[in-house]
């Protein structure tokens, strides 16, 4: 795979942490899922999460997007202590994702399933919006414009307004990036956003990801199963494999961790 | 009415008097955020001025050439026109072009500024720069991915326009006066011509030929300025600069650019366009795409539609051409028009076409009665790029399937001895760009154009054209074999997409053919075949005898006409892939290379004469990146239901 990146200097340079993770444990009755975890993000950076199957990255995702809430440890976001997160405070927090299943309105246009996407920043109530008060339909007017400019952006102009269920499963990949982009999110997190795809799909994939950290300089931390891909476009790539940390540093740092190699490559445990 | 301005003898000129005289009227509309975004006269020509402004600023010259690679966009034609503003010669080139095609083009014409549409274009124009030292500056319009360039030759079209507006406020006397040293004899534009024969040639017309020409045909349709029409061919053809650009020039109706070539339809829609274009190969694409949706209707719809078309083409094709109708078939067909006509002219977004032309290529004639049938006025004409287009149109009410129609004011039409179509018209090239030799071949001494065309005038002063001069030949028996008209024949069959006849000097007709993959897989889901892509789908026998069933029809409408039926197609083999501009097989326009398929396809032909079973093929395809890999398959010979001539003229 041929991504070419960051071979500029970025328009946003990679700042401090914004998600530190602290000692996150995870248990489903008796089943460990993640097992004292620790690491961070940093501001503006694309960081992967890879590992063999079952090796707690959805998990992961799900802790720091509020889904599940761990045992122990905490979650640190922007410096603040985060004890309980919920998807909801997430969402305000500046967090949104996509889903390793996409997660669609199927019957609804990709204009629509984008505009939804806006909800979060839209503030007039219910009978402003029954009655079609000034700041309803300015509001309206707004997250149009803001779906439209992520239209133009993600080159799916031509099938604005298809019902989503009528599309490929490539092109909902891409509404889907596009509904968490309407949020506005400081940080993206992404559930295997090239599972399931032919390479031209992925190439695509990859570089919509790699447009979106570069033009609005969007934190992104990505799932993969795709070790080429994930080495492609990464800054920092954490390794879990059995809900433990096995590896975590650049992508040539990675690929030469022999705990990583063994993981991938199988050894006897 | 076509009013067109006498002292305006160049395209800027003909910008302002549009500005002064109707400068809140749209000049032309893009849909851009899923709205449609309207640019007045007025304002196009404040923004030509401005461009103008920052390409004087940036060192361009009288006399000067600027390449414009990009889509359909009001941006392109502002920058189009302020080149030709400073009395520069607009250079349109094809925008999905590789980046070692245009090395030629940008080389040749001596090119110094370049517009190119968005980091594609600017991407393959770096990767050509150090063979060009002559060009110096590269503007862009879409500044998406170019944050990084920092090449010196770049500069974003925002940019310049905020650099041409600030001089503009210092020096707008100046930049009004370069328009007014501009002459009607300049050389307004360079076209490459579409190349079927050869090398492409660049064809240099005037202002004066090209305004010439538009208001010549704007005056015989009465064009209007409230008319509309769709910007979406590729600019770098003759036929959209026309259309596009020349004719609202001179008239000054309304252009609308679509979102993208995949939304074109739905744009086409909601604009409702009065005056429309379109080449033979966009007709086939529209007609097929209808072809395919009728069969998945269920039977009901099936039968209604064959029942309506059948009564369109009897009742619907003398009606548009204003012949006498029983009262009880117009009856009918405003019954159809109720329940098919109308519906299916909105779905093509074209309820308010007044007046649509095609050309480019020869249309088969049931394509063009199959939208007339539908009450779509869509007419013939004839022209090349070294004409001006405009040679041949057809009037109203005198459209005929097998003519080009009449020659407009101005034209002078001559043969050869073999039948070789000469023209004289004001609308005619100055040369081919620093190419003497080949002008002298191509213009004779007298002033006439040699078309390369083999065609003759009807006792009705329509024109015919037969084929490419050098395409026309004679089977082993001696009759005339044009291999044009067999092909269009069997293309109006939703399932061809592309067919090659070969014939000339043989006993027989032999036909290569590429399938209509959407057609064809369409049909497939139908029959319960599986398959899993074009190769696998084209050598399928059940394709392959619906194919065989097709060209048998054709064989039994040849076989009526003595003439004809030793045309008759015998043996054809499905070609494992698409004909591709990108393998150089079609031109830019979607033309067919025949010396080019020829040459690539010898064994297969041979083999196809040599009567064998199956032939091996191993091609080289081109990917759209540059990349090369082969492909190979055995294809499968086979033949086709034939008919005797005797048998039929029993049987009747």
């Amino acid at each position: 795979m041929s991504v070419q990146l960051h071979a500029h200097e970025r328009a946003f340079p990679i700042g401090s942490p914004v998600v530190e993770v602290h000692d996150i444990s995870l248990n489903f009755g008796g089943v460990k899922a993640l097992t004292k975890i620790s690491f961070d993000v940093r501001d503006h950076e694309v960081r992967a999460i890879i590992g063999p199957n079952g090796a707690g990255k959805s998990s992961m995702l799900n802790v720091i997007n509020g889904v599940y809430r761990p045992q122990e440890g905490s979650i640190v976001l922007r410096g603040e202590r985060l004890a309980a997160m919920t998807p909801r405070r997430a969402a305000h927090m500046g967090i949104a994702r996509t889903f390793q299943n996409i997660a669609l309105f199927k019957g609804m246009t990709v204009l629509d399933n984008i505009m939804a996407g806006c909800n979060l920043r839209m503030h007039a109530n219910f009978l402003e919006v029954a009655f079609r008060l000034p700041r309803a339909l300015r509001e309206a007017g707004e997250s149009r414009e803001a779906a439209e400019e992520i239209i133009e952006f993600l080159e799916i102009e031509h099938i604005r307004k298809t019902p989503v269920g009528r599309l490929p499963y490539g092109l909902q990949k891409r509404v889907e990036l596009g509904r968490a982009l309407a949020a506005r999110p400081q940080v993206l997190l992404l559930d295997e956003p090239m599972a399931g795809m032919n390479i031209e799909e992925k190439q695509d994939m990859c570089r919509f990801i790699l447009d979106v950290n570069d033009h609005y300089g969007t934190t992104v931390i990505l799932i993969e199963h795709d070790m080429g891909v994930v080495m492609d476009i990464s800054d920092r790539v954490v390794v879990l494999d059995y809900g433990k940390k096995i590896g975590d540093g650049t992508p040539d740092e990675v690929r030469a961790n022999q705990d990583v190699i063994d993981a991938y490559l199988g050894v006897a445990h | 009415m076509a009013k067109p301005e006498r002292q305006a003898d160049t395209f800027p000129k003909l910008l302002l008097h549009h500005a002064a005289t109707r400068g809140q009227q749209p000049a032309v509309r893009e849909k851009r955020w899923g709205i449609w975004q309207t640019l007045t006269w007025r304002e196009l020509a404040d923004e030509v001025t401005a461009v103008a402004a920052g390409l004087s600023a940036r060192g361009f010259q009288r006399g000067g050439h600027v390449a414009l690679i990009g889509d359909n966009r009001p941006r392109f034609y502002a920058a189009l026109c302020a080149a030709q503003w400073l009395g520069g010669v607009a250079v349109p080139l094809y925008q999905d072009a590789a980046a070692i095609e245009l090395l030629q083009p940008i080389h040749d014409a001596d090119i110094t500024h370049i517009f190119a549409e968005d980091q594609e274009q600017v991407d393959k124009l770096l990767e050509i720069l150090p063979q060009l030292p002559a060009v110096t500056t590269i503007v862009y319009d879409q500044d998406r991915g170019m944050r990084h360039y920092k090449q010196p030759q770049l500069v974003s079209y925002a940019d310049l326009l905020e650099q041409g507006r600030a001089l503009l406020a210092m020096r707008r006397d100046a930049l009004d006066a370069e328009v007014n040293l501009g002459r009607g004899s300049d050389p307004a534009a360079l076209f490459f011509t579409a190349g079927t024969t050869g090398q492409a040639k660049a064809v240099v017309l005037t202002h004066a030929a090209l305004i010439n020409r538009a208001s010549t045909a704007a005056t015989q349709d009465s064009l209007r300025d409230t008319d509309v029409a769709m910007a979406y061919l590729p600019p770098a053809w003759i036929g959209q600069h026309m259309f596009g650009y020349a004719q609202p020039m001179v008239v000054g109706f309304c252009i609308c650019c679509p979102e993208s070539p995949e939304t074109m339809l739905a744009d086409m829609r909601e604009v409702g366009p009065t005056y429309f274009f379109a080449p033979p190969k966009v007709l086939e694409a529209l007609l097929a795409q209808v072809s395919v949706r009728m069969e998945d209707a269920g039977r009901l719809k099936r039968g209604l539609y064959a029942h309506c078309m059948a009564v369109a083409r009897r009742v619907g094709v003398p009606m548009l051409s204003g012949q006498p109708v029983p009262f009880t078939d117009r009856l009918a067909y405003r019954l159809g028009n109720l329940l098919m006509y109308g519906p299916l002219r909105d779905v093509l977004g074209m309820s308010r076409v007044r007046l649509a032309y095609t050309a480019g290529e020869a249309i088969g004639p049931d394509l063009l009665l199959y939208f007339r049938a539908l009450g779509i006025n869509l007419k013939q004409l004839y022209g090349a790029t070294e004409t001006g287009i405009f040679v041949c149109m057809q009037p109203d009410n005198e459209v005929k399937p097998d003519s080009v129609g009449r020659a407009i004011d101005g034209v002078e039409l001559k043969f050869t001895p073999q039948r070789e179509l000469l023209v004289r018209s004001p609308g005619l090239f100055t040369g081919y760009h620093r190419d003497v030799e080949a002008t002298r071949e191509a213009v004779d001494a007298d002033g006439w154009f040699h078309t390369g065309d083999a065609g003759w005038l009807g006792d009705d002063g329509h024109l015919r054209i037969i084929d490419r001069l050098q395409d026309v030949g004679t089977l082993a028996d001696g009759s005339l074999f044009a291999p044009k008209y067999l092909e269009n024949k069997l293309k109006f069959f939703p399932f061809v997409k592309e067919a090659i006849a070969v014939g000339a000097g043989r006993d027989e007709v032999c036909m290569l053919i590429s399938i209509n993959a959407a057609a064809v897989g369409n049909w497939a889901d139908r029959q319960n075949i599986a398959f899993s892509g074009y190769a696998d789908l084209a050598g399928r026998t059940e394709v392959q005898a619906l194919i065989a069933d097709c060209i048998g029809k054709m064989n039994t409408e040849l076989a009526r006409e003595p003439t004809l039926a030793s045309l008759q197609v015998h043996r054809f083999l499905l070609l494992h892939k698409d004909l591709d501009a990108d393998d150089g097989e079609l031109t830019r326009t979607g033309k067919l290379r025949r010396a080019v398929v020829g040459e690539r396809y010898h064994a297969l032909i041979e083999a196809l004469f040599a009567r064998r079973d199956s032939v091996r093929v191993d091609a080289e395809v081109r990917y759209e990146d540059g990349r090369v890999g082969t492909l190979s398959a055995n294809l499968k010979i086979c033949a086709a239901p034939t008919v005797a001539h005797a048998t039929l003229q029993k049987a009747a």
